[in-house]
């Protein structure tokens, strides 16, 4: 028997953060799968790279602060950071921005806030942001989908290439990479081509870009899959999704010439792995049901904002850093009505 | 077309916020009909197993007493009279390890038993309680020393009194057992279900008639079906009605049931008589029935004695004071060696550290958990802000940030985030994905508070005192000048020596006059700060 009393309750408890993060782990497989799918081994290599650098950077933050190890590795979230960095940025990433990125993301955005659970932002956005306001081009430089790329790169190549930065002999730059669905679709608008015109490029498919839209898919079903597994509620990814699609269908109704309807918001970018592997990192993000539903919402209507107004492409790292920010205040007037007690509780 | 049905029956269940689906194992327990353990050949009798002070012994250490004799009396209103269980000897009235989260002891009645068991001469049953006054009852009932026999061991009478201007339209009668584990109350209604209605009646007639709501879970079709059959057989079909509720921990906590089975909330800080309800546990209703109907005082309850680690788990009908260690002797020991030994439930129990304490009216379990059962939570990690605990918090609080600002031990904050709303179900922490000991958080944050007001109290005290003191010394002082002054003076006036006398007596009159002025108004200052 053990020697100190504890506490109730004494059952054993099914949760842990490390069963948590291995769900979220097994339902970016499909969305990741599509990734190396259509953009080649490029995504994979980045993946384990980033989370090399994040395991043995968290290691050694542990080690400074005179903290175990152990349980710092073995919970998984640099892990989950990791993945969600890696596929974030371009496949052909040159290897040390992985590395710089990922330092960013363990050493000052997560661990010199106190480690797990103390970061007020969250670390694979912070670092994504951080990389693409230093280095705009390689940061927006995409991969041609497989099947509009002239030229596949293989897995050699793509080893070249992220670790140093050689093309594939023979090989321009224009002949694997392609604009984004999202960078497309604003570049011509800029030019003023209405959107009938542009959707007619081969870029397209259904909803968003052709290639994008199934990695997109792969996303949403690892987000149902969690839904279903409990790990996260509805209330952010769809009130994420909802305010996007009613923002982008309100702006569309109005002009259909020189805005992309809903779905096209939905599908392109990072829209779905924001909604529900990004936005619900629950470190980061509101914890009341209120206030989870204002901060996924604000964050949708924000995407749509700085996509369609804003200087950058895609928003979901900007939005959600944005909201990081705002997250304790909305939690702080959104508790909820206390059982036995009358009306909105009114002291802090 | 269910839902139908119920609106027109008016039957509808409410729902509460959160709450868990934890494993009931239930069938651990409940297969056995409740057996009579033997009379051991110690009693230890805790002279508190209530809420309220403890009761004043009236039998004196080496007295014959037989089972059913007064051993301790009631000390003020709120308290519970305490009764020998069996007939024997009392050898000492002594601390004794008793159940209580703290591992502390208490002052306990010891008995040798006899092995006669023989009853001492008991009050007339009285069968006519309709035409009787109500508090005639309930004295009845003090005597018996009734309490909540749920797990809060209130005592019954008390809660049978809600006063003249509040009336109360309600009565809940729980039968839920959410705790998983505990099978207690559902053997209690399989096999007393008649006894507990009897009880129920009284309790009705005590309260003024109000309807009578009884809410069991659905996980028990049993004692359900055993309730129902036993209503058919009553006159109280036209006020009664017996409600399935879904299982879902804590439905079985007092706040939770009445939400359920009424649709209302008792306000924060207050006591369900405030909205009209009085909520008893089955248990207490069978106590009360046995009580005024047999005039049987509590001295035996049923205790559930399970979890893996016992040979033959089963529900025992105890008597009071028998040690724990008895009932897992006689359930045939462990089958294998317990990590955990849990006095209640799982998930609000406390653990003990040894089984030689004493079965009180309280204890409605014991628990052997075997490693697989209550396996190390492992070290708590930080809390990763899931929000998974104010989810399943049935009082709706922020679990989380409770938790924040109790390890930051900032009383102040803690209570903002309404500290005293937690009823320590133990959600919270069952689903902690970080494992952290929430509710020990909680409990020793509640402590700090109660030490704090505590200490303010005393520090107000200390400081009327210093000041009373204060006052004392300088009126002291005065009347030491004031008799040196007068020496003095005499002095100066020459050898008049009867004159000097006169004087000095004058002077040491006045003296006394003035301290009895100063006493009387001391003390009625003291007065002052007793009532306040
Ligand atoms: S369940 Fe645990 S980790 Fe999650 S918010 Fe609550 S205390 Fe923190
Ligand atoms: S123990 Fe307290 S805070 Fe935790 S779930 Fe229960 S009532 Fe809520």
């Amino acid at each position: 028997m053990s020697a100190t009393l504890v506490s109730s309750p004494h059952g054993s408890r099914p949760n842990r953060v490390d069963r948590v993060m291995q769900e979220v782990l097994l339902a970016l497989v499909p969305g990741v799968a599509a990734m190396i799918w259509f953009f080649g081994w490029g995504v994979l290599i980045n993946i384990t790279l980033a989370v090399a650098v994040a395991l043995i950077a968290e290691a050694a933050v542990m080690r400074v602060r005179r903290r175990p190890i152990g349980p710092a590795i073995g919970d998984y979230s640099a892990v989950v950071t990791a993945v969600l960095f890696a596929i974030s940025v371009p496949p052909t990433l040159p290897w040390w921005m992985t590395l710089l990125g990922m330092l960013f993301a363990i050493v000052l955005v997560k661990q010199l806030y106190g480690g797990i659970g103390y970061n007020p932002f969250n670390p694979a956005m912070a670092a994504y942001v951080f990389l693409l306001v230093s280095y705009p081009v390689a940061m927006t430089t995409w991969l041609a989908p497989d099947m509009l790329a002239e030229h596949a790169v293989s897995f050699t190549e793509s080893l070249r290439l992220i670790f140093g930065g050689a093309l594939p002999s023979g090989v321009e730059w224009d002949a694997i990479s392609a604009a984004t669905p999202l960078d497309e679709m604003r570049g011509k608008l800029d030019q003023g081509m209405p959107i009938a015109e542009i959707r007619l490029s081969p870029l397209w498919g259904d909803f968003g870009g052709r290639g994008w839209e199934w990695v997109a898919n792969g996303f949403l079903l690892g987000g149902v899959y969690l839904l279903w597994r409990r790990i996260i509620t509805w209330h952010i990814p769809v009130s994420m999704l909802a305010a996007l699609a009613v923002a982008a269908g309100a702006i569309w109704l109005i002009d259909p010439t020189t805005h992309p309807f809903p779905a096209f918001h939905l599908f392109s970018g990072a829209a779905i792995l924001g909604a529900f592997f990004i936005a619900t990192d629950p470190v980061s993000a509101c914890t009341t049901k209120t206030g989870q539903l204002i901060f996924g919402a604000s964050i949708g209507l924000l995407v749509f904002v700085i996509r369609t107004w804003g200087g950058y492409p895609d928003a979901v790292a900007f939005a959600v850093l944005l909201m990081n920010i705002v997250a304790p205040t909305i939690d702080h007037y959104t508790q909820p009505r206390v059982f036995g007690h009358s009306g909105n509780r009114a002291n802090p | 077309m269910a839902a139908i049905q119920s609106l027109l029956r008016r039957d509808r269940l409410w729902t509460f916020h959160g709450g868990i689906h934890v494993p009931d194992e239930k069938a651990l327990s409940n297969g056995r009909a409740v057996e009579v353990m033997p009379l051991p050949k110690r009693l230890v009798i805790p002279l508190q197993q209530h809420i309220g002070a403890t009761a004043r012994p009236v039998a004196k250490v080496g007295d014959r007493v037989l089972k059913g004799q007064l051993l301790a009396q009631a000390e003020g209103y709120v308290s519970a009279c305490i009764h020998a269980s069996s007939s024997g000897t009392l050898v000492a009235i002594e601390p004794h390890p008793v159940p209580h989260p703290s591992g502390l002891s208490a002052l306990c009645a010891v008995i040798e038993t006899d092995g006669e068991d023989t009853w001492a001469e008991l009050p007339e049953p009285i069968t006519h309680y309709a035409q009787l006054d109500p508090t005639e009852i309930r004295e009845r009932i003090r005597w018996a020393g009734v309490v909540g026999l749920g797990g809060a061991s209130f005592p019954t009478s008390v809660k049978l009194n809600p006063g003249p201007d509040q009336r109360i339209r309600t009565l809940i009668i729980n039968g839920a057992e959410c705790e998983p584990y505990i099978t207690c109350d559902d053997l209690l209604m399989r096999e007393r279900a008649g006894d507990i209605l009897a009880g129920v009646r009284i309790m009705h007639h005590l309260l003024g008639d109000p309807r009578i709501l009884i809410g069991i879970e659905d996980n028990k079709p049993e004692a359900f079906e055993a309730m129902r059959f036993a209503l058919a057989e009553t006159d109280m079909r036209g006020y009664t009605e017996i409600r399935s509720i879904p299982t879902l921990y804590p439905s079985g906590g007092e706040k939770q049931l009445i939400r359920i089975l009424t649709g209302e909330e008792v306000p924060t800080h207050a006591i369900p008589a405030r909205i009209g309800i009085v909520c008893q546990n089955v248990g207490s209703a069978a106590a009360v029935a046995d009580a005024v109907l047999e005039g049987r005082p509590l001295t035996s309850r049923i205790v559930t004695v399970t979890g893996r680690a016992i040979a033959e788990p089963r529900n025992l009908e105890v008597r009071i004071g028998t040690p724990v260690s008895d009932l897992i002797a006689h359930c045939g020991g462990y089958r294998e060696r317990p990590r955990k030994l849990v006095c209640g439930g799982p998930m609000m129990g406390f653990e003990i550290a040894h089984a030689e304490i004493p079965v009180t009216k309280p204890a409605n379990c014991v628990l052997a958990l075997t490693e697989a059962e209550t396996p190390d939570p492992g070290p708590a990690l930080a809390c990763i802000r899931c929000g998974r605990c104010a989810e399943v918090c049935p009082a709706k609080l922020l679990p989380q940030q409770l938790y924040w600002h109790a390890r930051a031990k900032d009383l102040d904050r803690v209570q903002d985030y309404n500290l005293f709303d937690c009823i320590e179900c133990g959600c919270c922490a069952q689903v902690c994905p970080s494992h952290i000991p929430l509710v020990q958080y909680y409990r020793y944050a509640k402590n700090e508070v109660w030490a704090r007001e505590e200490d303010k109290r005393k520090a107000e005290l200390a400081r009327m005192r210093h000041e009373a003191k204060q006052a004392r010394l300088e009126r002291q002082e005065r009347e030491r000048k004031a008799r040196l002054r007068q020496k003095k003076e005499s002095l100066d006036a020459g050898p008049g020596k009867s004159q000097t006398d006169q004087d000095a007596k004058k002077a040491a009159i006045e003296a006394a006059k003035q301290r009895a002025a100063a006493k009387k108004a001391a003390a009625a200052k003291a007065e002052e700060t007793d009532d306040a």
